[in-house]
């Protein structure tokens, strides 16, 4: 962003040279090449892989370029590191973030390249979930003392001789294996390595109406594919997360926030004021997930059809 | 991607087997000295914690100070800061130039340039796969995957060929240089990627230098191999007439090393190219992000959709830089052609510009992932369970879990630690020098001392089936192959494309057929792995002496006869080449199946790139590098060492 000008008129090799062979050059202030590519204004979001993520940033692109005529650049990140993109400029926003308290207190209360950017509008909960079909067959499976009780209907073989708990993706907060270990359950946390896998394997097992015990999250559209039902953990209480080995209790309910880059935030425009101001309900962030991951919509046709049902609630963001 | 090594074929001679005898004896000895001292001092079959380091603190507060000054100490400053912004510089650079071009102009340059190299058919093929882009929506997208490229490329080649001209003129340097490019052969991938990150940050600066990394390396082999291997008479002439040392290399040896040399690049081009995908994870945007996001979604339609542009650019590159490799026409036509190609690439490009269509038209686009995803959710729903008689996938990866995966698992956990070193040693002696059989012991106890010894065994088992497997499927399939023309011909796409085609891609699949786990890590490294094996195993049947087979169908062998007594027997060699080769490839999508629930250390790694966790993540990186230096170690007979082959 902020060579734009002279970037556009250099645009030949033979002057790399002489722009940056003398002086400082502060890798944390450089913007991404494909950024303002053919003077347009660009700006960078970063999406994170779940595709509630994907959903806000699908909207807050179409409307930012159909309505403010920008151009948009988006890049997947995994959570951590997207904060650190952030903080270099390399990614101007991140729209939905779950709590990340340690990047929180280094980039935002510290270097202050980072700015809070206010809350989504969403509530964000990760918790254990079984299929419906099994809870209604076995209503008692959703409190977790009852679970050692099902270990064995939830064995596969790669839980060996105990029960499956699978967790997901390795950039998603998670108590799991604490849990099992203090709440004394006869479970082996297996881990599926990335959301797509998890899914996948869900929709499988749905598919055969076999029981499951898997760590999942809300809101997700995967919920409206296969219903699931919660398993009730020891009630959250503030600070009973703190020793992550001692964890014997539920995870909380976490509203989740936008955060913009310090510059962006100052210099973005409107841009970023209409990043600021974006703001909206589960309901409307799960109707455009699920265009995308169940109907296979791309991103800018949900986005698209989103749009045109609910301009009262976005004209707002653009006043 | 292989580089393929031609073997003479040569028979075991008997002394080997009494120096086999020899060698086991000793290594016996060593063992019944050692073993009740290490006994007796650590009991217990795991590795004893006394001979752990822990790196944790170390590295992670090496990793805060990094990201504490970053934006303010002058190493950054002055030295790092300069190299991203020169990264970010001409990766834009180029990427305005092929926007401005235009995809009337980017397409015809490509296809002149094709047509000047490799004559028509390369040309018209080339045409086809830019068209292909654009029709699939991923213009833009290719467009910053070929910038990203055309950067990371020439500098990979630049420094390539600087450190195989050290290496081809110095033979100090040679023997310096041999073990570092020997073990960044065996390096997966995205291991370089946590490091790089760290440094630079997401992004395209941190994406192109963890790309050059990995891509120089055969370049940097294959200069110094062209170099030494110039033919000791000529240089001896051109030392008569009078030159000096380097009218000497800039006259004879570099172009005598002119195929050496484009097949350095060509192998560049290729290992950037399976890059490009992987180092979407860091942020370098283009296709592989593309193909990144339709991950995330669970749509493998899209990831096709993106990853069938990083198949055509791989096949087209790869062939235009091979016809390079073989072509040789004579200068003075040549320039004048050249003169005429970029004339004519430059009006359609104007034409284009003029026309108003630099842009590619939205209207001449078409969607294939819906077509897709029904076809892939059929074959799974069909695939999935309750197939009569033979069973589902479903049903065979859990016997395949807890009859072979569980069972080696368990296997190599119960083997006491001293044991496992020195099967290692045994393995590796027998088949290399004792130099080699040290390497493998020293690697497999760092694994041990890193403190990540449960998890490498665990790796270590799912690399062992699945090479396993590999090899049956494909030796089998390259026997078929050698003896019918037709079938190899048949096969030859169908392995680029496997070859070439962004794992992503086929993590969701793999899936949805064998559920979550390590028995679909395994299936994903078997079908990576496999199309090298194929090619090797048909190429080195292939090579067998003709006439050998002459004679034993003329003294009335049978064709099962001739394949069991003369052709695998002469084939040997390859067929070893083919079982390293199986191995590495393995072993470089340990991390992908840590995507897809393989756990151990591929999650790990996965893990500290994900929670920009440096401890986890270059501990478990650090750990498959040595398992792979074991392996390679263990699987490499001598023929390869002393031969130097690419």
């Amino acid at each position: 962003m902020r060579i734009r000008t002279r970037l556009c008129a250099t645009a030949a090799v033979g002057s790399l040279l002489l722009l940056t062979g003398c002086g400082a050059a502060d890798m944390t202030k450089q913007a991404s090449p494909f950024a303002n590519a053919q003077g347009s204004k660009t700006v960078t979001l970063s999406v994170q892989s779940w595709v509630g993520a994907q959903a806000n940033v699908a909207v807050a692109q179409y409307l930012l370029e159909h309505e403010l005529g920008y151009r948009v650049d988006t890049v997947q990140v995994d959570e951590v590191p997207a904060w650190d993109a952030l903080s270099q400029g390399r990614v101007d926003a991140i729209l939905e973030d779950w709590g990340h308290p340690e990047q929180e207190k280094r980039y935002v209360d510290d270097k202050k390249t980072i700015t809070r950017g206010g809350e989504l509008g969403v509530t964000g909960h990760i918790g254990w979930y079984v299929p419906t079909y099994f809870a209604q067959q076995h209503p008692d499976v959703t409190n977790w003392k009852n679970l050692n009780k099902y270990a064995d209907l939830m064995r596969t073989a790669e839980s060996g001789g105990k029960g499956q708990l699978m967790d997901g993706s390795p950039s998603y907060v998670t108590n799991d294996k604490a849990l099992v270990a203090n709440l004394d359950l006869d479970y082996q946390v297996v881990f599926a390595g990335s959301e797509a896998a998890q899914i996948t394997q869900i929709k499988q097992f749905a598919k055969e109406k076999k029981p499951f015990l898997t760590y999942w999250y809300a809101p997700q559209w995967l919920f409206k594919k296969v219903p699931m039902t919660e398993v009730k953990l020891p009630a959250y209480k503030e600070g009973c997360d703190a020793d992550p080995d001692k964890v014997a209790c539920a995870y909380p309910h976490t509203p989740l926030e936008k955060y913009l880059n310090s510059d962006f935030a100052r210099s973005g425009g409107k841009a970023a004021a209409f990043l600021k101001k974006f703001r909206w309900t589960t309901e409307d962030q799960n109707e455009v997930s699920l265009m995308i991951a169940d109907q296979k919509l791309t991103p800018e046709q949900a986005a698209k059809k989103w749009v045109e049902g609910h301009e009262s609630t976005w004209r707002a963001w653009l006043s | 991607m292989a580089a393929i090594t031609v073997f003479s074929p040569r028979t075991l001679p008997a002394v080997l087997k009494h120096r086999a005898v020899h060698k086991l004896g000793l290594l016996a000895l060593a063992a019944a000295v050692l073993v009740p001292l290490a006994n007796a001092r650590w009991t217990g079959g795991a590795w004893p914690d006394a001979l752990t380091v822990d790196l944790t603190k170390p590295l992670t507060e090496a990793s805060t100070w990094i990201v504490d000054n970053r934006d303010t100490h002058p190493l950054f400053l002055y030295f790092f800061g300069h190299v991203s912004n020169a990264i970010v510089l001409a990766v834009r650079a180029v990427y305005l130039v092929l926007l401005a071009a235009g995809w009337a102009g980017v397409t015809a340059l490509g296809a002149l340039v094709a047509w000047r190299v490799a004559g028509l058919r390369l040309a018209l093929g080339t045409v086809a796969a830019f068209l292909t882009c654009g029709w699939l929506g991923m213009w833009v997208p290719t467009m910053q995957t070929l910038a990203l490229m055309v950067v990371a490329v020439a500098a990979s080649v630049v420094v390539g060929a600087l450190l195989g001209l050290a290496g081809g003129l110095s033979d100090r340097l040679n023997r310096a240089l041999r073990p570092v490019l020997d073990t960044m052969q065996v390096l997966p991938a995205y291991a370089y990627l946590l490091p790089v990150v760290l440094v630079f940050g997401m992004g395209v600066p941190a994406a192109v230098l963890a790309t050059v990394v990995y891509a120089a390396p055969p370049m940097a082999r294959l200069t110094a191999l062209g170099l030494r291997g110039a033919d000791k008479e000529v240089l001896e002439a051109v030392r008569s007439l009078g030159a000096t040392a380097r009218q000497g290399l800039l006259t004879a040896r570099i172009p005598l090393a002119r195929k050496e040399l484009l097949l350095g690049l060509n192998q560049t081009i290729m290992m950037a190219l399976s890059m490009a995908v992987i180092a979407s994870v860091i942020g370098a945007g283009g296709l592989g992000d593309r193909v990144y996001q339709a991950l995330a979604s669970v749509d493998v339609g899209a990831a096709l959709a993106a990853g069938i542009p990083i198949v055509l650019l791989a096949v087209v590159l790869d062939r235009v830089t091979g016809a390079a490799g073989n072509g040789s026409t004579s200068a003075e036509p040549r320039r004048t052609g050249w003169l005429y190609a970029l004339v004519a690439a430059l009006a359609i490009a104007v034409a284009g510009r003029l026309m108003g269509r630099l842009d590619w038209p939205d209207a001449w686009t078409v969607r294939i992932a819906e077509p897709v995803n029904r076809a892939v959710d059929w074959m799974t729903a069909h695939l999935y369970s309750g197939v009569p008689v033979i069973g589902g996938t479903a049903d065979w990866a859990a016997h395949f879990t807890t009859w072979v995966l569980n069972p080696l698992r368990d296997g190599l956990t119960w083997l006491p630690w001293w044991s496992v070193l020195l099967l290692v040693a045994a393995l590796a002696w027998l088949i290399g020098t004792w130099q080699t059989a040290l390497t493998a012991v020293l690697v497999m106890a760092a694994i041990g001392v890193l403190g990540v010894w449960t998890p490498a065994l665990d790796t270590l088992s799912q690399v062992l089936a699945a090479v396993a497997v590999t090899l049956v499927i494909g030796f089998a399939t390259g026997i078929a192959a050698a003896r019918s023309d037709r079938l190899e011909r048949a096969l030859r796409p169908v392995l680029d494309v496997f070859q070439t085609m962004p794992q992503f891609v086929y993590l969701i699949p793999v899936v949805a057929l064998f559920g979550v786990g390590r028995a679909p890590a395994v299936a994903a490294a078997v079908v990576y792995a496999l199309p090298a094996v194929v090619r090797i195993t048909t190429q080195g049947l292939r090579q067998v002496d003709a006439a050998a087979m002459e004679s034993s169908s003329s003294l009335g062998a049978t064709s099962w006869q001739q394949l069991r007594q003369v052709q695998l027997p002469l084939a040997r060699p390859a067929l070893l080449l083919a079982v390293n080769q199986g191995v590495v490839l393995v072993l470089a999508v340990v991390i992908i199946g840590g995507l897809v629930g393989g756990g151990a250390l591929g999650y790990d790694v996965v893990f500290g790139l994900a929670q920009g966790d440096l401890a986890t993540g270059l501990v478990a990186g650090a750990a498959i590098v040595c398992l792979g230096l074991m392996l390679d170690r263990v699987t490499q007979p001598t023929e390869r060492r002393t031969k130097k082959g690419a």
